[in-house]
């Protein structure tokens, strides 16, 4: 069952199995072109492979984009150690649900993913790590692994070629934390989700100390496309260094929430108005948080844009993962900052103290704010947090609070004016304090 | 300590999945298929867990805090989750938890009486485009209306499995 209908404007090369009957089983998977990249990159070059994912101008799906291919290429290559493929599927920035679809529809395609991941770098050995909310994935990926062994892509001697390559998934716990990529593997080998210091990355040190590739879910769902068709055919769906498509997610006040694959580049204000069909109720679009909670908000006269890297990167905002919120004039920007702050002060690991600190003490200031208790030197404090927190913690959870802070003060700071009246939120009746 | 063949199975799968000098990294996989049999992180359960995996149970329970979904004390029969992150927010997911707690009269991470029903307010579980969003135990339940809630829990309270509650489903497979 898909979870909401296509849109006619999508663009569908990593959805395409989507609705197919039993599109998950490897008969589906084999009768579509299935696996067939994989037998193409047996017969390539690891440069080959590398210059192909290169090529296509696929960026990190997770939120970071970095291009794929030069992280593939910095995995070294004389090193005696083994070398893991490693898949991101703790999907938990608030506002992405992209990578639950594509497990779920079509598990071998991420399969046949990593499998190419594991020739370009010359690995033998992939980890999925599932949160472990998505336990039915875990089941779904772990029966496609299973048809995968039985038919012959994964084993000692996978087709008869010669190649190698084993694959298992690993559940969290519950730990938005846990999605980047040094905390990934911080608690992929059995400890709390802290994250590494940086040098080394995880291509030369990652996963018990070895080169480690490791991706988004759907960057690795890429690359069958992307060999199959020719990095060229991929780059092409795109804008310049921002090749092939994306799954956007869409959510919060629009008629047609849902999760749509569109061009790299589609505009913002179409994503809302054509595929998104439009504001709930008429109503008048007041922001969009435009790639999950840890991106700065876009007021809706900033919206009419590409939605690329690059683009948003001169917006001062973030493609991030693909998570595109939509406010509409009712929303209390207060609110949403308070609830996005709860969240970041939930799941700050508490390693360094401007991210602990800063998203506990954030978080107490927006409650006494929205309560109507606040004074008007609290809004300059809010921001002076957020900018202090900005590049001085250990790993990104630090950013993605302080960010949304910033720009949320500084954009709707009339709405944090109008909460100066010693009354409750002037956008709803009455809050409820938050009991974090 | 002694667990069902088909969770001994599942412990001997996840020891093999690893290099043999790396048996460490099964301890989350084992902790959180076991609260499902046990109920919650026992004593027990984790100097068992901790002997599997080689570690002493003290680093066990350090690494245990850590993780939202390891509870150190049982949740009920059926946990619901009804997340208010931002996108759930914006389309409701506030008034269902509030409703959630009003009705069964009990708060974040309680219990009710019996055992039966615990409520959580959880962080985004990625539903975010069919959202407001519930998960009762690991199932998925997408754009649930206050009514919908209400008779799920009003079902589950009464001893009914999700499956025998009609007019709400599950979405996942």
């Amino acid at each position: 069952m898909l979870y909401n209908e296509p849109s006619p404007l999508e663009v569908k090369i990593l959805t395409r199995r989507f609705g197919l009957p039993n599109s998950q089983s490897i008969d589906t998977y084999l009768a579509t072109d299935g696996y067939k990249a994989f037998e193409k990159a047996i017969g390539m070059s690891q440069d080959d492979i590398i210059n192909e994912v290169k090529a296509s101008g696929l960026r990190g799906r997770g939120g970071a984009g970095f291009p794929t291919g030069m992280k593939w290429s910095f995995v070294p290559r004389n090193s005696p150690k083994p070398k893991y493929i490693m898949v991101n599927a703790d999907e938990s920035e608030p506002g992405t649900c992209k990578d639950r679809l594509l497990m779920e529809y079509d598990p071998h395609q991420l399969i046949e993913g990593i499998l190419i991941a594991g020739l370009a770098v010359g690995s033998q050995q992939g980890y999925i790590y599932i949160r472990g909310e998505y336990r039915y994935l875990i089941e779904v990926m772990d029966r496609a692994i299973d048809e995968a062994y039985a038919r012959g892509y994964l084993g000692d001697n996978i087709l008869g070629r010669g190649v190698r390559f084993h694959l298992a998934t690993h559940s969290g716990a519950g730990a938005y934390e846990c999605g980047e990529e040094s905390a990934l593997l911080e608690s992929f080998e059995g400890k709390r989700g802290n994250p590494r210091i940086r040098p080394p990355f995880p291509a030369v040190a990652g996963a018990y100390q070895c080169p480690t590739v490791l991706n988004n879910v759907e960057t690795y769902c890429a690359i069958p496309p992307i060999i199959l068709q020719g990095g060229a055919y991929f780059a092409g769906l795109g804008t310049p260094k921002n090749g092939g498509t994306r799954l956007f997610c869409l959510s919060g006040h629009i008629n047609k929430p849902g999760v749509y694959e569109l061009p790299m580049g589609f505009n913002l204000m179409r994503m809302i108005n054509e595929v998104g069909g439009g504001m709930k109720g008429g109503k008048k679009l007041k922001a969009v948080i435009p790639g999950g909670s840890s991106c700065p908000v876009l007021k809706a006269d900033e919206c009419d844009l590409a939605m690329d890297f690059d683009t948003l990167a001169a917006a001062k905002s973030m493609l991030g993962s693909g998570g595109v919120v939509v406010m509409d004039e009712d929303t209390c920007m207060v609110k949403a900052l308070l609830r996005i702050m709860r969240f970041y002060a939930h799941e700050s690991c508490g390693w360094c103290i401007p991210c602990r600190e800063g998203t506990t003490w954030l978080r107490k200031l927006l409650t006494r704010f929205h309560e109507g208790m606040g004074q008007a030197s609290d809004i300059v404090l809010i921001g002076d947090l957020g900018k202090n927190m900005l590049g001085r913690t250990f790993c990104p959870l630090g950013d993605a609070a302080a960010l949304p802070t910033i720009s949320i003060v500084e954009k709707f700071r009339d709405e944090f004016e109008a909460h100066l009246n010693g009354e409750p939120c002037p956008y709803e009746n009455r809050s409820r304090l938050v009991a974090a | 300590m002694t667990f069902s063949p088909e969770l001994e199975a599942r412990f001997e799968k996840f020891l093999t999945k690893y290099p043999p000098e790396r048996k460490r990294s099964a301890m989350i996989p084992m902790l959180i298929y076991a609260q499902d049999e046990v109920g919650s992180m026992t004593d027990e359960l984790i100097a068992e867990v901790a002997k599997r995996v080689g570690v002493t149970p003290l680093q066990v329970n350090e690494v245990l805090t850590y993780y939202s979904m390891l509870h150190r004390k049982p949740m009920g029969k059926y946990h619901v989750q009804v997340c208010t992150n931002i996108s759930c927010l914006l389309v409701g997911g506030e008034e269902l938890w509030r409703n959630a707690c009003k009705k069964l009269g009990i708060g974040h991470k309680e219990v009710t009486a019996d055992g039966q029903v615990s409520l959580e307010e959880v962080e985004c579980m990625g539903a975010c485009s069919w959202a407001p969003a519930v998960q009762v135990n690991y199932d998925f339940y997408h754009d649930v209306t206050p009514e919908q809630l209400d008779k799920l829990i009003d079902g589950l309270a009464a001893g009914k499995t999700p499956a025998e509650i009609h007019g709400v489903e599950r979405v996942n497979p």
